[in-house]
């Protein structure tokens, strides 16, 4: 410690070098921070509450539909306590273009599986006393301005009613307020309606859901009960393929892209230029000391003395601008979650940065910490 | 001496002394590669998304869903629309005076990738008319599909793709056994992703009655799209939106494309901000180490502009050699590269090649040239402003 302000002096030795190889260290840092963090955020995405959840779908085909009646078969499994279903009904309110996530469930156990959403006991009364009754997410009703009371006009592009038009109408019994987590998701700004109803004036695909959420009382045991719900239905048309709600979204996200591989490849090309900068950086500015250094060892400070210092002003550097960096991100997220969903700095993001700074540190430090050990005094003093 | 020639030859000896510093020099080529590199391969993504969609077949090729669908997968049409469509006017006529006209089914299929990820393959079910429809197939391996039989031929794209679609391979769809008889390919459009067969086979298997998704017509040039657009939107039978391929391939790109762009620009732009710095050191340690040199040519009579250019030029040259570099970089290992997406409303998995395109290389390099120049600014005025009677006297 007594050295501190011998290494401090060091390092600001040249202002503007000193300076500008931190903000690239910053802007790197930034970058990295960003990337692996949304990648880390999309990786662990879901609630804690997703790990008791399961998500049976169709085996064949995502878009094909599995009977109602599976439900009850499933509720036989140990350690499934409830079950919810969820059948796609898309549609448009007014013009084409403003396409509607509306989806029929059975909202009494949708409310269970998800009490994310946070849908009342008063809500789910409605909606059971008016079976054409509508379940709005806050964010959806804002959107439209619809109230409690509206009657909303819901147009289709697939389901036929039982008068034969594809004009539906429903009626808004209730507007819920989903956690933040959920405020963006699919499932918090959809437009819920009554599956009974809607199966009952449907024309086709009667008594057929497009997916089940079913809630299991230790996710220690999901994969095996995953496994004994798919045997329901083995080797009839009707296959399904459950999986735990973070593996289904995992992979739901990994048909868009491999973020993993595209982040991961961008931070590889970010840190491989840095180091070479920073390592650039190093050596230009010990070289320059050299008759310092020299001065120094002719003090009495012992070559490996003189290495150490020079060690700790690049990991001084390193880490204090990665640091800045790291911190950059994490306010660049909060920017980035306002319009995307939460996203946040996971610790382990962090840990690995600070592990990545410390170790461009020493790659980078290291030569002229040698150079700087090894040096004679003689020929240092002489210029030679 | 002329102004001129004064910076030609400053200009020279400092591009001469350059290999003495090739070290500091080669942060500003590096960090620019980096950043060009990025862009250009992430706009690469962009454009080959949106060069797969615009691909399309015959120009004179008009398509036809239900109303307010905005993708074909969420379109559902009768058998009966299907034949009013087809008998539209402004429909071409074949050589047995029948319209060129092809009612499609569109399904997906849930398929490993040969990664082992799962992706859901799009499926299409063709009548035997639709292959004058659709010209652009052709069999490139084995042969078509017989009606009535469970059997597929696949696209080259999906074939590569996915694992168990070689010829002759058998696949499981719900309670039947499909049998891969032929491979396709169709101009490079994103057909070329999908899984053909019979569409009533198909729908059978599916369970899908006599739904449809869409109908393809070929136009008749007399009357061309406008003819048959007011048939097809007057016809009280029929509730449809009618569009051009084109126009109906080009509104399904713009989302993801849009995604892309923004994903290439935000990206590129900090690793842009980063370079700069980098540059930024690389220039002030060129001009320092070279400010004695710089104080002799102004004690000499050099103007301070030969000076400021000079300190430009060679920033502009190593930010044009690091573009280069990530520019080639970027050509030679993603060019041509496969990759596939879900979504801009194209059924299932769309695979497209990544192109690198002569557009996107110059602009890598007007990139890397504003980094340069961003990156020489600073240090040329502080070249320029030096004190000579100091400098000279500095050791």
């Amino acid at each position: 410690m007594k050295y501190f302000f011998l290494i401090w002096a060091g390092l600001w030795r040249k202002k503007t070098r000193t300076i500008l190889t931190m903000l690239s260290i910053i802007v790197a840092f930034l970058l990295f921070g960003l990337l692996q963090g949304i990648n880390q955020g999309i990786k662990s995405g879901s609630s804690e509450t997703g790990n008791h959840r399961l998500w049976t779908a169709p085996r064949m085909s995502g878009i094909s539909s599995i009977p109602v009646s599976l439900m009850d078969q499933m509720l036989t499994i140990k350690g499934v306590l409830n079950v919810a279903h969820f059948s796609f009904f898309g549609g448009y309110y007014q013009d084409a273009k403003n396409a509607l996530p509306a989806f029929a469930t059975n909202v009494d156990k949708l409310a269970i599986l998800y009490p994310e959403l946070n849908i009342t006991k008063a809500q789910i009364a409605a909606m059971q006393a008016t079976r054409s009754g509508a379940l709005i997410g806050r964010r959806l009703a804002r959107k439209y301005g619809w109230k409690i009371g509206d009657k909303v006009p819901v147009g289709t592009t697939i389901w036929t009613n039982s008068d034969g038009s594809n004009n539906w109408a429903f009626d808004v019994v209730g507007i819920f307020d989903p956690t933040p987590q959920f405020d963006r998701s699919p499932l918090g700004s959809a437009f819920w309606i009554n599956y009974d109803y809607w199966d009952e004036a449907r024309k086709f695909d009667k008594h057929r859901v497009h997916q089940f959420f079913e809630q299991i009382d230790d996710p220690q045991k999901a994969a095996q009960i995953a496994a004994q719900i798919d045997r329901l239905s083995a080797n009839s048309p009707d296959e399904t393929r459950t999986q735990t709600e973070n593996a289904a979204l995992q992979s739901q996200l990994k048909r868009l892209a491999d973020i993993n591989f595209i982040a991961n490849s961008i931070v590889g090309a970010v840190m491989f230029t840095l180091l070479f900068l920073t390592a650039n950086t190093m050596m230009q500015s010990v070289r320059e000391r050299i008759p310092e250094l020299a001065v120094l060892k002719t003090l009495g400070f012992t070559g490996n003395t003189v290495s150490v210092l020079v060690m700790i002003e690049s990991l001084m550097l390193c880490v204090f601008a990665a640091l800045i960096g790291l911190a950059c991100s994490a306010g660049a997220m909060k920017v980035i979650g306002a319009v995307l969903g939460p996203i946040r700095l996971l610790p382990i993001v962090v840990v690995s940065g600070i592990a990545i700074a410390v170790a461009l540190a020493i790659v980078s430090g290291l030569p002229p910490a040698l150079r700087a050990q090894r040096l004679n005094i003689v020929d240092a003093l002489a210029g030679r | 001496m002329s102004a001129l020639s004064q910076i030609a030859a400053v200009s020279a000896m400092n591009i001469r002394s350059l290999p003495q510093r090739a070290g500091t020099s080669s942060v500003v080529v590096i960090g620019i590669a980096g950043v060009v590199a990025v862009l250009i391969s992430v706009l690469a993504m962009s454009t080959g998304f949106i060069r797969t969609l615009q691909k399309t077949g015959p120009a004179n090729r008009a398509m036809v869903v239900r109303t307010g669908a905005s993708a074909e997968l969420v379109s559902v049409l009768t058998n009966e629309a299907a034949l009013a469509v087809a008998d539209s006017a402004g429909v071409k006529k074949g050589s047995d005076g029948r319209p060129l006209a092809s009612p499609e089914t569109l399904l997906v299929m849930n398929l490993s990738k040969k990664d082992g990820d799962d992706a859901s393959a799009p499926f299409r079910g063709l009548t035997q008319d639709g292959f004058a429809v659709h010209p652009e197939i052709k069999i490139t391996s084995g042969r078509s599909f017989r009606p009535g039989v469970n059997e597929m031929i696949v696209g080259k794209a999906a074939q590569r793709l996915y694992k168990g679609l070689d010829l002759g391979a058998h696949i499981k769809l719900f309670d039947s056994t499909w049998t891969v008889v032929g491979t396709f390919a169709s101009d490079g459009t994103g057909r070329e992703s999908e899984l053909i067969a019979d569409q009533q086979t198909l729908n059978s298997a599916y369970h899908r009655g006599n739904s449809l998704q869409s109908v393809w017509v070929i136009l008749d040039p007399r009357g061309g799209f406008q003819t048959f657009k007011d048939a097809v939107t007057t016809n009280p039978q029929l509730q449809v939106d009618v569009s051009t391929e084109k126009d109906f391939s080009a509104r399904q790109a713009s989302n993801i494309s849009n995604i892309l762009k923004f994903v290439a620009y935000v990206v590129g732009g900090i690793m842009a901000i980063g370079a700069v710095f980098g540059a930024l050191n690389t220039m002030y340690s060129a001009v320092s180490t070279r400010s004695r040199e710089i104080a002799t040519l102004r004690a000499i009579g050099f103007g301070p502009a030969p000076v400021v250019v000079s300190v430009f030029v060679e920033a502009l040259l190593l930010a044009l050699i690091g573009g280069a570099i990530g520019a080639s970089l970027a050509w030679l290992v993603f060019n041509g590269h496969s990759v596939d997406t879900l979504g801009g409303g194209f059924g299932g998995q769309l695979i497209f090649d990544l192109a690198v395109t002569p557009g996107l290389v110059a602009q890598g390099i007007i990139w890397a040239c504003v980094i340069g120049v961003v990156g020489g600014l600073f240090p040329a005025i502080r070249a320029a402003r030096l004190p000579v009677a100091t400098a000279l006297r500095a050791v």
